[in-house]
């Protein structure tokens, strides 16, 4: 009975060590400061790996920017993301949920994910001066570059 | 064995001056470049590099038509990346860490003059563009 009892506690009290908002950051130094240049260095959870390669293997034409690298670099980035992709582990990534595995997008704004947990922001603040563009997490999420994603 | 020690140095310190980059340095690497690019080369021009980074051209991308998209009119000031990001002033008078690398120089003009004139920049470009920077 005591052992029931220690049991249902514990299962109960996983989620709430389970910190939702934390995700984990680039760590490879490269990665880190090559990505971070132009913007916030986007977790690799948050991207299956089919979505990274594409993305590096088209750099020369990077969302509306020349970001290309000499192939080396390229090579060690793509090495990188892929092997910390989201669907790399042994569950796959929220950000992956409901995801066309074929066809999967190259904007982190486009998965489902996202945009359920960015619903309700108006268009105005979107383009406020302080946002001014969806791919400026740390905008709202200050402690984005550590891996926290709670609000501000 | 002492001697071999004072060579060792002497070759450290040597490298290391050899290796030392700054704007000057990349400047005279650019000159280099730009005489065998055009025979009468008499030197870099701070105000072709001023027309150069206001201008607005149309064989690059459509976000960025110019310098000015990222880098704001005035290049003491912070720019912005469009993602959002702050990008530290151009200008050596207010950011003396910049240009102290020809390798990163030459990856952020190789980047930025195909993103903005849809091509590569001449070296007589980036040296008038670099001798602006300097003057700014």
């Amino acid at each position: 009975m005591r052992f029931k009892t220690l049991l249902l506690t514990a299962l109960f009290a996983l989620p709430a060590c389970a910190d939702d908002d934390y995700i984990k950051p680039i760590s490879d130094q490269v990665t880190k400061d090559e990505c971070s240049a132009c913007h916030l260095a986007f977790p690799a959870s948050m991207l299956p790996k089919a979505s990274w390669e594409k993305i590096m293997a088209n750099l020369d034409n990077h969302f509306g920017e020349d970001a290309s690298l000499d192939a080396q670099t390229t090579n060690h980035i793509t090495r990188y993301l892929s092997a910390e992709a989201g669907d790399s582990g042994l569950w796959s990534s929220k950000f992956l949920r409901g995801l066309n595995s074929q066809n999967p997008p190259i904007r982190i704004t486009e998965t489902k994910y996202w945009i359920r947990e960015h619903r309700g922001i108006s268009d105005a603040k979107w383009k406020s001066d302080r946002v001014g563009s969806k791919a400026n997490c740390a905008a709202c999420h200050r402690g984005a570059e550590r891996g926290d994603y709670e609000d501000d | 064995m002492k001697s071999l020690g004072w060579m060792s140095i002497t070759a450290t310190l040597l490298a290391s001056t050899v290796n030392a980059e700054s704007i000057d340095s990349i400047l005279s690497h650019y000159a280099d470049s730009a005489r065998t690019e055009t025979r009468s080369f008499s030197g870099f021009d701070a105000n072709r590099g001023k027309d150069l980074y206001f201008k607005e051209f149309t064989g690059g991308k459509n976000d960025t038509p110019s310098c000015t998209s990222c880098h704001t009119n005035n290049p003491t000031q912070p720019g912005k990346t469009r993602a959002g990001k702050s990008i530290d002033p151009m200008a050596v008078s207010v950011n003396a860490e910049r240009y102290q690398s020809l390798k990163k120089t030459e990856k952020w003009f190789r980047r930025n003059c195909k993103s903005v004139l849809g091509r590569e920049c001449t070296a007589t470009e980036k040296g008038n563009f670099l001798t602006f920077m300097k003057n700014s």
